[in-house]
């Protein structure tokens, strides 16, 4: 009786013995006892998911979306509205009239593809080249043209450089310059979101270079311990500014490294809309109904240069660009898909981007260069909430420096 | 271990515990309790760590969206801060987050963006560099880079600081300088149990990201009759804790015990008179009050634990020189941390002691 009593009252060293061959109950792995060390090559490369083929041919009639052609229609215009608003614009930055912009050129497809499969009210947050994803949920012209001249209808109040875009009235939390930090707070949004009993998932977009960056590590590993619904979709374009995929890591890609943190993970073909659009219902469907995160990795290619700041022919060959352009863009497999279908022309086409460029886009431009500047005053605003007594007093030391010394300043650009 | 009975270890170890106690249990400074105002209601004996506790359990019973995580939180937190929390809430609002600061920073501000009222411990301030990008890039700039479209201000960091006494290069951080130096934060030390309570509350509450670095070696020194209830102590704010006419001493946080005890000694055996202002607040910090001090005494100490160079000492040494500067009688002078890291076994010997705040004080008074 005594020692009965003992042995339950002191503490054992290990915990009993298992009953079972599988080790620690953190693992449950199996007991192997021949040394073997796992070569990742004896691991079977992720696989890619496609619905059409290069020529917009539908490969598995029980894959196929099933669109109408009125969402045909409507994801194709916005992937063109996307293509063309960035020619505008990078011809814009070359003339002088923007100090920088940075195109989405190739990866139309990934963008509307995953933007087109979500609710509107779902939380997006972006890196910087998701200019479409933006555009698809309403943000106007007119909107990306104040932001990029940081002009007094900026939403961002001329604070930041451009294509730093955000809107909270279509849940596109503000960019920023910085890699990878949108991937831990989109998992924070993701739990709190979950905890307000709110429906809604977190969309979170980066690259496949972002994804090196601790952050990334971090996001992953938290969004999986503490069941949060979010999806991470990389769009792996093969080079974060000159710096190609054979630099940046040495495994398969990103999507393999989702099983590692216990996350469920799809590889696309990011050119594919059509596979890009059924893996992100999938995954809504999935991180919503099962609250857990989701890592999709769209593979795509980056077809113009990082940003206007970059000359990409400097670390690849023209001759690589013309030949994914030539043979596996998305717009132009989409648009053959459509066209087989009897939902669009050539003609709709040229008259399409003729309208575009004339209406649309040149006097959003204009407009947007020939708005005055936010106020001085407003640089003072939202350092925090209300200003503190240290920037009043500086404000109103600058506003007496300016009473001085303003003819030195270019005053007139700004609004009063 | 090999050749001891258990006898002979458990021995041993007393011995040890013994011999180590006057070293362990030796403090620098003697904690000084305020009084609660009276308007702030029924009051308990609490230690700042209980106080702390308080705050935290007031504003997940009131604010059904708050949050509180970070390493080891949910059995009680290694300082035992969140102790009795995750029984009392559940591990869906007390939880503990994976051993990532830059994960606790960043999912803290997304879930701060997403309306949570969200605590984040980051369990010692020596760790809170990797977090460092995501306060100062993110979570500083949120409102501003977005033209107020969106912000983080529900979110509130709180992290263990300060001498301990054995704590050395890692456990004994005062890292507030570094956070002073970026707008769009809001910072403060408390000094005492009815300070970090209520100036934990008035974090939660502030529309801004704020961090709260808490004076880990107060967590059970510091005992005080503390309000029960819910109060709030303003950010922002500096505190004239003793009044004087012949020097200022300004500091914050465990310093300040050390800054009273001086003044009453050199009030007692030198008939000086110390005018003590606990600053309460980094960021933004309180240049009325101080300067206001600084004009009327025409003297001036600044103490703290961090390192000399670049502390926030500096800062307000420059703003007081600048400001004052016709009002002062002597230059104004700074009693800090030495430009080491922060050493074991020399910790008495870095500090900024009574010792050498006494020395400064006889020689400001002298010029």
């Amino acid at each position: 009786m005594l020692t009965r009593t003992l042995r339950k009252a002191v503490r054992p060293l290990v915990t009993s013995v298992p009953r079972s061959d599988k080790f620690h109950p953190s693992t449950q792995s199996e007991f192997i006892n021949e040394l073997h060390m796992i070569d990742p090559m004896e691991i079977e490369r992720l696989p890619v998911y496609r619905v059409m083929d290069r020529s917009g041919k539908i490969l598995r009639e029980n894959q196929d979306p099933k669109f109408t052609k009125e969402q045909c229609v409507k994801m194709y215009k916005a992937m063109i509205k996307t293509n063309e608003f960035d020619r505008v614009m990078y011809d814009a930055q070359r003339q002088g009239r923007v100090s920088f912009y940075m195109t989405n050129y190739g990866e139309e497809a990934a963008q509307i593809g995953s933007i087109a499969a979500l609710n509107p009210d779902d939380l997006v947050y972006a890196q910087y080249r998701e200019a479409g994803v933006i555009f698809y949920r309403g943000f106007t012209y007119q909107q990306a043209c104040d932001q990029c001249y940081g002009n007094v209808d900026d939403k961002g109040a001329g604070r930041q450089m451009p294509v730093h875009y955000g809107s909270r009235e279509l849940d596109y939390v503000t960019i920023s310059s910085p890699l990878t930090t949108q991937l831990p707070q989109a998992a924070g949004s993701a739990f709190a979101l979950r905890r307000a009993g709110e429906k809604r998932v977190v969309m979170c977009y980066f690259g496949e270079g972002s994804a090196s960056e601790g952050d990334a590590h971090a996001a992953f590993n938290f969004a999986a311990t503490l069941n949060c619904p979010v999806i991470f979709f990389c769009r792996n374009n093969g080079f974060a500014i000159s710096t190609p995929v054979e630099d940046q890591y040495n495994g398969d890609g990103i999507a393999s490294r989702a099983p590692g943190y216990g996350m469920m993970t799809i590889r696309v073909d990011g050119n594919d809309l059509m596979a890009v659009f059924n893996a992100t219902v999938k995954a809504r469907e999935i991180a919503l109904s099962e609250n857990r995160p989701i890592l999709i990795e769209a593979i795509t290619y980056r077809q113009g240069h990082h940003s206007t700041s970059d000359d990409s022919s400097r670390y690849r060959s023209v001759d690589e660009v013309n030949m994914w352009q030539k043979t596996d863009h998305p717009i132009s497999r989409f648009r053959q898909y459509m066209m087989t279908q009897g939902w669009w022309s050539m003609e709709e086409d040229a008259a399409l981007q003729k309208s575009l460029k004339k209406d649309v886009l040149i006097f959003p431009l204009v407009t947007a260069e020939k708005k005055k500047k936010p106020s001085i005053e407003s640089m003072f605003d939202d350092v925090y909430d209300v200003l503190t007594p240290e920037l009043e007093r500086q404000k109103a030391e600058l506003m007496d420096h300016l009473k001085q010394y303003g003819k030195h300043y270019n005053m007139d650009q700004f609004v009063k | 271990m090999i050749g001891v009975t258990r006898k002979t270890a458990r021995a041993m170890l007393s011995r040890g515990v013994n011999a180590t106690a006057s070293v362990r249990t030796h403090m620098h400074f003697k904690f000084q309790p305020d009084d609660a105002p009276a308007e702030l209601g029924a009051t308990e004996k609490t230690n700042m760590c209980n106080a702390i506790k308080s705050a935290i359990d007031i504003q997940l019973a009131r604010d059904e969206s708050t949050i509180v995580f970070g390493e080891d939180v949910k059995f009680g937190g290694v300082f035992r801060c969140t102790d009795g929390l995750m029984d009392k809430y559940g591990s869906d609002r007390v939880f503990n987050s994976p051993l990532c600061e830059q994960g606790i920073a960043g999912f803290g501000i997304g879930a701060a963006v997403a309306g949570a009222c969200t605590i984040a411990e980051i369990q010692f301030a020596d760790y809170i560099f990797p977090a460092f990008d995501q306060i100062v890039n993110e979570a500083a700039k949120y409102r501003y880079r977005s033209g107020n479209e969106f912000d983080c201000g529900k979110l509130t960091i709180r992290s263990p600081c300060a001498a301990v006494g054995h704590g050395a290069h890692y456990h004994s951080q005062s890292p507030e300088a570094y956070f002073a130096h970026t707008p769009g934060l809001k910072v403060c030390v408390p000094r005492s149990p009815i300070q970090a309570k209520g100036l934990l509350l008035s974090a939660f509450e502030d529309d801004n990201p704020c961090i709260v670095f808490e004076p880990k070696i107060l967590y059970r020194a510091a005992e005080e009759q503390v309000p029960v209830g819910h109060y709030k102590i303003p950010l922002g704010k500096a505190d004239v804790l003793r009044e004087g006419t012949d020097m200022t001493m300004l500091s914050w946080g465990t310093q300040i015990h050390v800054v009273r005890e001086v003044a009453s000694i050199v009030e007692e055996e030198l008939g000086i008179s110390i005018e003590v202002i606990d600053l309460v607040s980094i960021l933004p910090w309180d240049r009325e009050t101080v300067c206001n001090s600084v004009s009327k005494t025409g003297r001036c100490i600044i103490t703290h634990e961090a390192p000399i160079t670049c502390g926030f000492g500096a800062e307000l040494q420059a703003t007081i020189t600048s400001e004052c500067f016709f009002d002062l009688e002597a230059p104004p002078q700074r009693v800090c941390g030495l430009d080491t890291p922060f050493p074991h076994v020399h910790e008495p010997l870095y500090m900024p002691t009574k010792w050498k705040l006494i020395q400064a004080v006889k020689e400001v008074m002298d010029a």
